[in-house]
């Protein structure tokens, strides 16, 4: 899939078209008041505070805790604001990985992502490449990822066209009973939350 | 918010192809599916897109395609299945 650079302003490749127009928009409407370039700065910090790290609290307490679980799965955005994570109006959907059938997160239309939960996308979800392949051979996607699903699993895309933002509740790995609720979300990558990868056993 | 389709229901995506910002994507116009959930009311994306209010909210599923019978040459297992959130306007039964 083809490498795709982030856009932003610690880019230091030549500005494209279009991020020099945004640039030139941000700094006409600071200079007409609209807003100030702190007000740019906090947002810019705001967003970059949040990280994958958030979604795998969530996971790692759904491990640890069947009752909230149960909540997460019927209510994705209360049960992760029960947390102290802010949703800021995202209708969140949680998915569940299990035996019998392995979950697969995709904007085909563009790249709808639960932002306010695992922060920004990476470059390849974004990707033309992921997008039209995820729902037309997500086995052949999972398989470039190091993901083999047998036949015998159902897997099962979720392409957020609409209101809705996903997030894989991947399934607790074999040797990690006893371990602490922080321990657990440290095995929790982004890419598990998403559906491309499996978290993996510890040690 | 009242709506026409119940979970479980097959439903049908209208073959239609409007002008403007449509969220419904092609690979299921025309095809069948199964009601997964009802998502709730919301905002009509292709007024939304253009500046307008988007009211009256429409009632937004979650509808099931089975895979083999979206994709001719569809090589996974036959279990295999897509989610696809749909507004009302675009299904019939």
């Amino acid at each position: 899939m083809a490498h795709q650079h982030s856009v932003g302003v610690d880019d230091e490749e030549p500005q494209g078209y279009y991020q020099l127009l945004a640039t030139a928009v941000r700094e006409l409407l600071i200079e007409k008041g609209v807003f100030t370039a702190d007000d740019v700065r906090h947002a810019i910090e705001a967003i970059d505070a949040i990280s994958p790290a958030l979604g795998a609290r969530v996971v790692a307490r759904a491990w640890v805790d069947p009752a909230y679980k149960e909540r997460l799965l019927g209510d994705g955005s209360a049960a992760v604001e029960e947390l102290g994570i802010e949703m800021a109006g995202t209708n969140l959907v949680v998915v569940e990985n299990t035996p019998e059938v392995h979950n697969l997160v995709v904007c085909t239309l563009c790249s709808c992502y639960p932002r306010a939960l695992l922060g920004l996308p990476p470059a390849w979800y974004k990707s033309a490449a992921y997008r039209s392949r995820a729902v037309r051979e997500p086995r052949a996607v999972l398989a470039e990822f190091g993901t083999g699903v047998e036949d015998g699993i159902e897997v099962r895309v979720h392409d957020s066209t609409a209101d809705m933002r996903y997030l894989v509740l991947p399934m607790r790995p074999p040797g990690t009973e006893g371990m602490s609720e922080e321990e657990l979300a440290r095995l929790v990558s982004r890419d598990t939350m998403i559906g491309v990868a499996r978290v993996a056993a510890p040690g | 918010m009242t709506a026409m389709f119940a979970v479980g229901d097959r439903v049908r995506v209208r073959r239609a192809t409007p002008p403007g910002h449509v969220r419904t994507p092609w690979y299921v116009r025309g095809r069948t599916g199964v009601v997964e959930r009802i998502c709730g009311a919301f905002g009509n994306p292709e007024d939304l897109a253009y500046g307008r209010s988007g009211l009256p909210k429409r009632p937004l599923y979650r509808v099931r395609f089975s895979q083999r019978e979206l994709w001719a040459d569809y090589t996974g297992s036959p279990r295999d299945t897509v989610d696809v959130e749909i507004y009302e306007h675009w299904l019939e039964q």
